[in-house]
């Protein structure tokens, strides 16, 4: 199916909805473009189903607009809109044929018994559900429920598609698949996705922008590379892959290069480190430093060169947990902080991994890796 | 084979389960409908009973047209008071299944089945009679000068017909709405449903079992009443319950209220069928197909 669809931007602006005393949305504003994978990703209960669901129309923000193609639609009921939705629980018919579930909105806008079919049809290829129309959805696997679920969103030919947690009822392995064909989809048809999740990697592999929340507010808006790179706040960079994150407080800061090279006291790790950042920061300020993982090097043995702008740690693994394609290490540093560290396994490896369980190692990373997240006061 | 010679003998002693059930149901229902089967067909006695001597004559008398005009009366009422109570009680089912005080409202439901019906019958005679509750309260606000004819009519009858079996019509519907996934009234309505075609295209069939029960619980004994036309019901309201209530007590023609009595019987167990075979193809309807995807082997 050749069809491309006309997308809408979306804008959120000032949204907020209370639930007796529990504040679901607390002033939230977003701009979705044209067309873009745009996804909410939060934990539960941080508001992004009710602000799909406001969007949708099955819910109504206290305060706020909501506009589709700059026109305002909140005072629109959830028919009236061109929006359509897959729901978590996919939400199919279950008195209806597969054919009759994706048939429904056309039967009800009358459409000629011709036109119908041929377009019921199509959309049912465009999911790869040909043989199966005849089925009742009681009969599908999750991965054909879900399909059937977005041939139904999609044959309104809406201007925006809302996702609500669509893979979360599936097994990791479909979840994966049914992304990739989710996000071909969404390049083939061209219209605006959101898509609501928990899950990061989700979030990440898929989403052209990403909107992070916690408790109704919107942390952060950003392309996956930014989010995880360089996270707004504390909870972003946790909530985001893993990280290793110690309250800071700026011993000194010097132009270096383009950027400026900074000192950090790290109490958690008893000294010294040094970071580089683009910002110019007040000595004495107090920060959060991060530094992800993978991007630190872990060795056996003493590097015997070690560069002006590298941290080094000495530690004990107190925990090697091996999968495969890498190895995560927990190493207990010298004054007893755990920090986290990933090696990738690029290389055959004839006796396993050469770091073992209680091993003295060396942790080390350069300052370009470490990120300052947030400034705590000012 | 372990599990299939398990499975052998649960279906064996699944009839010792059955057994006092069985019992019950052959001393308590089956043989007394032997006895008013065999006495439909058997000679009316003098003073009421039977005399042994085979005949037709009760079904033959029953061909009468008066009381073909009571059967279809009969059969007019019971419909009729049938769809007003669904219509009634499906909003009302659907109201408890959505609210957060369910168990309130199941106990509001219940409670009148605390009192005697008769007495809850006595107890509209007083709200509509001449003199009764409505009457004077719409003569004291001016709106009527004279009493309405609220009682001793059909209309009477169906009203209270309707009070009385409005719960055995809620409770099937209430059972059934709560299961259903009210989600799927948001993906009617997302879809391009109005709040009307949502319900009609999406709540009604999915309830169906739960509609056809509250049909049959209301319609049967209904169909039966004698107690509600004989105490507020007039001339009109004589129905098949009040001709049997007369042919034993009053004209003692035993032979003729076994033939109505079958004749509700019959009326009844057609409607049981109804109900069985309709929800059993429902059930297979959204069943037997997953059992189809088992013997394939899995779901591709």
């Amino acid at each position: 199916m050749g069809k491309r669809l006309k997308g809408f931007d979306v804008t959120v602006k000032d949204v907020s909805r209370a639930y007796g005393n529990f504040k679901a949305l607390d002033d939230v504003s977003i701009e979705i473009r044209k067309g873009e994978f745009f996804s909410l990703l939060g934990p539960s209960g941080c508001g992004k189903t009710t602000l799909l669901r406001i969007i949708a129309g099955f819910d109504s923000p206290d305060n706020g607009v909501v506009l589709l193609d700059g026109k305002d639609i909140l005072p629109l009921p959830p028919d009236k809109r061109q929006v359509n939705t897959v729901f978590q629980s996919y939400a199919l018919f279950p008195h209806l044929s597969v054919y009759e579930n994706v048939a429904f909105p056309l039967r009800l806008r009358k459409v000629p018994a011709g036109k119908l079919d041929a377009k019921v049809r199509d959309y049912l290829h465009l999911v790869q559900l040909d043989n199966h129309m005849d089925k009742k959805p009681s009969m599908l696997s999750g991965g054909q429920k879900q399909r059937v679920a977005i041939a139904r969103a999609l044959i309104n030919e809406p201007s925006v598609l809302l996702l609500d947690e669509p893979l979360s009822a599936l097994d990791a392995k479909l979840r994966q698949n049914l992304l990739v064909e989710l996000d071909h989809l969404h390049d083939q048809i061209g219209i605006t996705f959101i898509y609501v999740t928990h899950d990061q990697s989700e979030a990440l592999s898929v989403s052209d922008r990403i909107a992070v929340m916690n408790q109704g507010k919107v942390l952060q808006i950003g392309t996956p590379y930014e989010i995880y790179e360089s996270p707004a706040t504390d909870f972003v960079a946790r909530f985001i892959g893993e990280t290793n994150l110690f309250p800071a407080v700026v011993k000194q800061c010097d132009p270096y290069e383009d950027y400026y090279m900074t000192t950090l006291d790290i109490p958690a790790l008893g000294t010294e480190i040094k970071v580089t950042d683009y910002d110019n920061l007040a000595v004495g300020q107090h920060v959060s430093f991060t530094v992800r993982p993978e991007k630190l090097k872990i060795t056996g043995h003493q590097p015997t060169r070690v560069g002006k702008d590298i941290n080094l740690f000495r530690g004990i693994v107190e925990e090697p947990i091996y999968s495969g394609f890498q190895s995560k290490y927990y190493v207990s540093l010298e004054n007893g902080t755990v920090i986290k560290v990933i090696q990738q396994h690029a290389n055959y490896m004839d006796e396993g991994p050469d770091i073992d369980w209680k091993d003295q190692v060396f942790v080390s990373w350069s300052a370009e890796d470490g990120y300052i997240v947030e400034v705590v006061d000012s | 084979m372990n599990s299939h010679m398990q499975e052998k003998r649960g279906r064996r002693l699944g009839i010792t389960y059955s057994a006092p059930m069985g019992l019950w149901l052959t001393f308590f229902f089956l043989v007394p409908l032997c006895i008013i089967i065999l006495y439909s067909f058997l000679k009316k006695g003098l003073y009421g009973g039977v005399e042994w001597e085979f005949t037709l004559t009760a079904y033959r008398q029953m061909l009468n047209p008066n009381f073909m005009r009571v059967f279809l009366r009969t059969l007019w009422v019971a419909a009729l008071s049938t769809v007003i109570t669904i219509t009634l009680a499906l909003p009302c089912g659907y109201a408890m299944a959505r609210s957060r005080h369910q168990v309130m409202w199941l106990a509001l439901v219940i409670i009148p089945f605390w009192t005697n019906s008769l007495i809850r019958i006595y107890a509209w005679i007083a709200i509509l009679s001449s003199e009764g509750f409505v009457n004077e309260a719409l003569k004291a606000l001016g709106v009527i000068g004279e009493s309405l004819p609220l009682i001793y009519n059909q209309g009477a009858v169906i009203t209270v017909l309707i009070y009385m079996y409005i719960p055995f019509a809620i409770l099937p519907l209430f059972t059934t709405i709560d299961k259903f996934d009210f989600q799927l009234l948001e993906a009617a309505r997302d879809l391009g449903a109005s709040k009307p075609e949502s319900i009609f295209k999406v709540l009604i069939p999915n309830i169906r079992s739960g509609i056809i029960t509250a049909v049959i619980f209301t319609f049967i004994p209904i169909f039966g009443a004698y107690t509600v036309p004989l105490l507020v019901g007039g001339k009109d309201s004589y129905m098949i319950g009040n001709i049997i209530v007369d042919q034993v007590t009053k004209t003692r023609n035993w032979p003729l209220a076994s033939a109505f009595s079958l004749v509700i019987t019959v009326v009844s167990t057609i409607g049981v069928i109804w109900m069985m075979t309709s929800t059993a193809s429902e059930r297979a309807r959204l069943k037997a197909p997953a059992q189809v995807v088992d013997a394939n082997g899995g779901i591709s």
